[in-house]
């Protein structure tokens, strides 16, 4: 079926210092379509979404909305000409309720008592329950994506874009937002759906542009392409599957048993009665929606969360009462989520983070005086191994790609030769070969003996490299499960399913 | 010599103001996600200004309207400064202390004051008559009258206006309210100037009203006790009354006793407000900060 | 129109010429300044900076330049392992001032004894003690309140400004000086005096003390894990809590170094220049020694030579205001404006300036 055109984007080029962001970038939505936009971390997606959003102003080509030239100077004016985008961070404000986050993204919002009858309409209309009266920052990933849609629903667009909408939510939550957006569509709303997950893609969208380095490498009909052909054409190569011989696990190295804590700020998580054992060679893999436990979890292993006697035991030792370092010169090691400022010190170079966790098990000091040569040299050891692009050690951390950070941050923790290392989303916003080279690591690590923990968002990630599939749901782990022959029905369940349905399984 | 209690209490009042002025600019700043540490600068180049402007016109008006134009225009230079080129705001407020002290003790330096400045009480008919708390409340001049309407109306304007849920959020969150839209510096600027002009006019009632002559360092710290009262206040204008009015009691009290004779040593009773401030602040400060205050924000991509 | 743009890492030239730009900036607002008081303004400039060194009375002023920088910089470099952290200790004139009170109350205490071995260190160790104690108010409160530092500190400089006024005028008031406020002079007391240990250089135990916290901090920053953990933890902290750096602990420490050396030059100053204990004592080192601090970058060497250009706009303020009729205040405006233009240079460390024509869209 032939659609009339709503959108049209023609040449549109956007090049910051050093890298050509977005390069004629053509292609058309129509009238109702769901229209998916494919691409790599780095592609150049965010930067086109911004321009048709008015946040960022493209350096030539032009756009056409309805006919009419469509140039928004900010997002103001493109809120104006019905478009609307549900952003994948930073958008909403934690300290203020839900009608107030909504009443900020409108033009002219309505009083806040007629506003919040108004959100209360569509919600129901729409199959997404949500009370405008609560705080945002006690609501979970999932409801906090209803108030950034709901927020674009009242001022009824003509095109609605969703960056990387699914990331947050279990899979059963993922088909509720599909039956929304397939209303949608089907009401005539033109939906531009931003991903990289491609059996998704498949089950929604009728017409995808694939971007590669920013330029669009091509169009298919999803439903009529194979996932692997177009993941081939969105990373240029054949992809390389990670790969490991499976050893029989060993001796128990890690126990948490009943680990508990309360959540360390306002809206953080509290960990409650976590039991579980991992063993020598094996690679647990938690899965779960962001904000259920999972920087807790790694604060509490890491050190920098201090915990109970006896909750966390490494080797037979108690460790719970242990700072990050001690615990690293007993051979416990954690890479956190956050590379920037919390993994890594964006503005110290790269020599000075190696030295930042590295400094025990290296023996980079003498008396409290550092060895500036040796941690350089381990700096440039790390680099080398795990293939990190940069003109040396001697730069900035803050310099790196995402994904040579990350694989820098991986490397730095893999090369201390740890007896445990617990990664929280080692591959988020990673392009694919780093992630294939991370998680390759990753086995090869725990192919060496080591216990491997990795924490992740990414189930098709879990799948691959994990003997064992554990689920974090509310600061709860549900016991784990042997990773082969799990179904995603199975992990959705494991994850605490839909968010409201939940409520009728725990308490029935 | 007896302490009558509705002098007193009036005299709190009269006290408290300049405090109150200031705090509640700042308030606005801080939750527009702005640190301003440089209240006390701009305070006493308020009171200087509106020295000046007030004994040269001999208008008590013109001397608070040049008080508020004086500490916009330093408040100007904060927000140039971190707003423009981006400086770390800890520094850039001690900074415009630093030079605002300076500034005043300069311009006020040798000045003679050609003409006498009369702030005249304006009692409230009716409301001052009543026995004690007419004259506690009701028998004040103007700026009193203004610094409470001040707080109703930041109050109307942070939770019941547009403009104030703008200004809360991109103080929460500056970048989520670029994302939306809305222009940060803008309205952070905005915030600054409004800031700067209430603290110009609390420096103001310090030196027209208060002392009432120019003497240097005339402030003597009042700006840096509005700003710990905002934090105990938890960034809520009510209770900035009550801080405000409860600093102004222990100095007033201070004063009342030092006057009275009592037998305690007169360097104790001066340093009590202080320490007050201190106690309070580890005892009873409440209330969440705004989550982006004190960070610098760049528009990136 | 000017944009700014990120760096991807900070620029190493213009973390060592930002400061020159900021002096030279600093020197032309001056200079409109004093155009503007009706003074000449290159005479102005001429007579603060470059008098006092090169001048006719150089010899007289150059050993007061060394005794006018050293508490600067003792007092500075303390400071910037806190501001480093991210721990604003803004009460340092507090602490300088109890560090003096506490050391001359040690030496009157003895006196008139004479027992140099003694008394001397014991004020030194006094000093430090009562720079320490009013440090570790702001930061226990800190510690267990979660209370602004930056507050507590300040308002501690109001409380120190009062007592060394009472003491001048109580306890520790000198039993022979007919009735006037101030304590005995601790110049003319042998085992307590800080006099220059070579005649006329300028050079007493306070400048030697300077010279070596600076050496020390050097390396401390450079080599030393602790120095690692005070930088990292001020960057990033959640990388700091990661690589096991306790911010409590860090907290305490850095404010105990900054009350500790803030003290100890309060304790050198009363013993040697000032002399004595008196109200009008404080000279506003512990505010300047703030803009000492991040006019040197928050580095020793950098701190060393921001405390003598410090000292000299104070000594070449003073020979203005006499020969020129300078106001006193022009000064203290003038340091104003140089953190100011330090502040607004630093832009070009991180950030990029670019011109963006603007596009018809």
């Amino acid at each position: 079926m032939e659609r009339e055109t709503l959108l049209d984007l023609r040449g549109l080029t956007k090049a910051y210092p050093g890298v050509i962001a977005n390069s004629e970038v053509s292609f058309t939505i129509g009238k109702g379509e769901v229209h998916a936009l494919l691409g790599e971390n780095g592609a150049g997606k965010s930067t086109l979404v911004k321009t048709i959003y008015g946040l960022v102003k493209p350096d030539s080509g032009t756009m056409t909305l309805n006919g009419a030239p469509y140039a928004p100077a900010e997002p103001r004016a493109a809120r104006a000409a019905g478009v609307a985008m549900v952003f994948q961070h930073f958008s909403l404000f934690d300290a203020l309720n839900v009608a107030e986050n909504i009443a900020l993204g409108m033009e002219n919002p309505p009083p806040l008592r007629d506003l919040a009858q108004r959100i209360r309409e569509v919600s129901e209309t729409y199959g997404l329950p949500l009370d405008p009266a609560r705080i945002v920052g006690d609501l979970s990933a999932g409801e906090r994506q209803r108030v950034e849609i709901i927020r674009c629903l009242l001022q009824d667009p003509k095109l609605l874009i969703m960056d990387e909408p699914t990331s947050v939510l279990t899979p059963q939550e993922v088909q509720i937002l599909f039956e929304t957006l397939r209303k949608l569509s089907s009401e005539g709303t033109s939906i531009l759906y931003i991903s990289h997950k491609l059996e998704e893609i498949r089950a929604l969208c009728e017409h995808a542009t694939i971007l590669r380095l920013g330029k669009n490498v091509g169009t298919c009909d999803p439903r009529a392409t194979s996932a692997r052909d177009m993941a081939e054409m969105m990373v240029g190569t054949v992809l390389h599957t990670p790969s490991r011989d499976t050893a029989a696990p060993g001796d128990v190295v890690l126990s948490l048993q009943n680990l508990t804590a309360p959540a360390p700020h306002e809206f953080g998580t509290a960990l409650k009665g976590i039991t579980v054992e991992v063993r020598k060679g094996e690679v647990l893999g938690i899965g779960g929606v962001a904000g259920n436990g999972q920087d807790e979890l790694v604060a509490a292993l890491s050190g920098e969360m201090k915990t109970g006697d006896g909750m966390v035991t490494l080797k037979g030792q108690s460790v719970g009462r242990l700072g990050p370092n001690d615990r690293r010169a007993l051979g416990l090691l954690a890479a956190p989520e956050e590379r920037m400022g919390h993994a890594a010190a964006p503005d110290m170079s790269l020599t000075e983070n190696a030295l930042l966790t590295g400094v025990v098990r290296k023996h980079l000091s003498k008396n409290g005086f550092l060895q500036w040569g040796k941690a350089r040299t381990f700096a440039e050891e790390i680099i080398k191994a795990f293939d990190v692009r940069t003109p040396g050690p001697g730069n900035a951390a803050r310099s790196l790609s995402g994904g040579n950070l990350q694989k820098f941050v991986i490397g730095r923790e893999i090369l201390q030769d740890p007896d445990v290392l617990i990664v929280n989303q080692p591959t988020w916003g990673v392009d694919a070969s780093a992630a294939a080279a991370i998680r390759q690591a990753l086995l090869d690590l725990a192919a060496k003996g080591a216990a491997v923990i990795c924490i992740s968002q990414d189930l098709d990630e879990l799948m691959e490299i994990s003997d064992r599939f554990a689920a974090l749901n509310e600061g709860r782990l549900s016991p784990p499960r042997p990773a082969k022959g799990l179904t995603v029905n199975d992990i959705g369940l494991m994850l605490g399913g839909a968010h409201d349905m939940e409520v009728a399984h725990v308490e029935a | 010599m007896d302490i009558n209690p509705v002098f007193l209490l009036a005299a709190v009042i009269v006290a408290s103001t300049p405090i109150l002025l200031a705090a509640i600019g700042e308030l606005v700043v801080e939750r527009s996600g702005v640190l301003n540490l440089g209240v006390e600068g701009m305070m006493i180049t308020g009171a200087v200004c509106g020295y000046i402007a007030g004994h040269q016109s001999g208008s008590a008006l013109v001397g608070f309207a040049g008080a508020a134009a004086g500490g916009a225009a330093v408040a100007a230079l904060f927000g140039l400064l971190t707003l423009g080129l981006l400086t770390n705001q800890v520094a850039t407020g001690l900074a415009l202390t630093l030079f605002g002290v300076g500034l005043a003790a300069m311009a006020g330096q040798g000045y003679v004051a050609p003409n006498p400045v009369s702030v005249p009480k304006l009692p409230i008919p009716g409301l001052s008559d009543i026995p004690a708390l007419g004259h506690i409340f009701f028998n004040h001049d103007g700026m009193v009258y203004l610094s409470i309407a001040l707080v109703v109306a930041v109050w109307w304007f942070l939770e019941r206006s547009r403009g104030g849920l703008i200004l809360r959020a991109i103080g929460e969150n500056h970048e989520a309210a670029h994302a939306l839209g809305y222009n940060v510096r803008r309205v952070r600027f905005a915030a600054i100037l409004f800031g700067g002009a209430c603290a110009g006019l609390g420096g103001a009632y310090i030196s027209l009203v208060r002392v009432p002559q120019w003497i240097d360092n005339i402030t003597a710290g009042a700006g840096w006790i509005a700003l710990a009262i905002v934090v105990f206040a938890g960034w809520k204008p009510w209770r900035l009354v009550a801080g405000a009015y409860l600093f102004g009691g222990v100095t007033a009290l201070q004063l009342n006793i030092q006057a009275s004779g009592l037998a305690i040593p007169v360097e104790y009773l001066s340093m009590s407000p202080y320490i007050a401030t201190i106690i309070v602040l580890a005892a009873l400060s409440g209330g969440r900060a705004p989550g982006s205050l004190g960070k610098i924000f760049h528009a990136s991509r | 129109m000017l944009r700014l743009e990120k760096r991807p890492q900070p620029s190493a030239f213009w973390t060592y010429a930002t400061p020159v730009v900021a002096v030279i900036l600093t020197m032309v607002l001056g200079g409109i300044l004093f155009w503007f008081l009706g003074k000449p303004p290159v005479t102005a400039i001429k007579t603060i900076f470059w008098d006092p060194l090169f001048g006719d009375f150089a010899f007289y002023y150059r050993p007061e330049l060394l005794k006018k920088a050293a508490p600067l910089i003792l007092i500075a470099i303390g400071l910037s392992f806190g501001f480093r952290a991210g721990i604003w200790n803004i009460g340092a004139e507090g602490q300088y001032i109890m560090g003096a009170i506490f050391g001359a109350s040690v030496a009157l205490a003895f006196y008139p004894m004479e027992a140099r071995w003694l008394i001397f260190p014991l004020m030194i160790a006094a000093g430090i003690a009562g720079g320490v104690i009013w440090a570790m108010i702001p930061a226990l409160l800190r510690v267990y309140f979660k209370t602004n530092e930056i507050l507590v500190s300040l308002m501690l400089v109001y409380v120190a400004d009062v007592l060394i006024k009472a003491f001048s005028v109580g306890l520790l008031r000198n039993p022979d000086g007919n009735g006037f406020p101030g304590s005995r002079n601790l110049k003319q007391y042998p085992s307590a005096a800080n006099l220059d240990l070579w005649t006329d250089t300028g050079i007493h135990w306070g400048v030697v003390t300077a010279v070596f916290a600076v050496v020390v901090a050097y390396v401390f920053f450079a080599r030393h894990q602790f120095g690692f953990n005070v930088r990292l933890a001020g960057q990033s902290p959640r990388a700091a809590a990661f690589a096991g750096v306790n911010p409590n602990r860090l907290v305490l420490v850095c404010m105990a170094l900054s009350g500790g050396l803030a003290g100890v030059a309060g304790m050198f100053e009363v013993a040697g220049p000032s002399g004595q204990i008196l109200g009008s004592f404080p000279a506003f080192y512990g505010f300047t020694a703030i803009i000492v601090a991040f006019l040197g970058r928050l580095h020793p060497v950098g701190i060393l030579l921001a405390g003598l250009l410090m000292a000299l706009t104070y000594i070449g303020g003073d020979a203005a205001q006499s020969a020129m009729n300078l106001p006193s205040a022009a000064i203290q405006m003038f340091q104003g404006m140089l953190l100011f233009s330090l502040l607004s240079v630093d832009v070009l460390t991180n950030y990029r300036i670019r011109l963006t024509t603007a596009k018809v869209a």
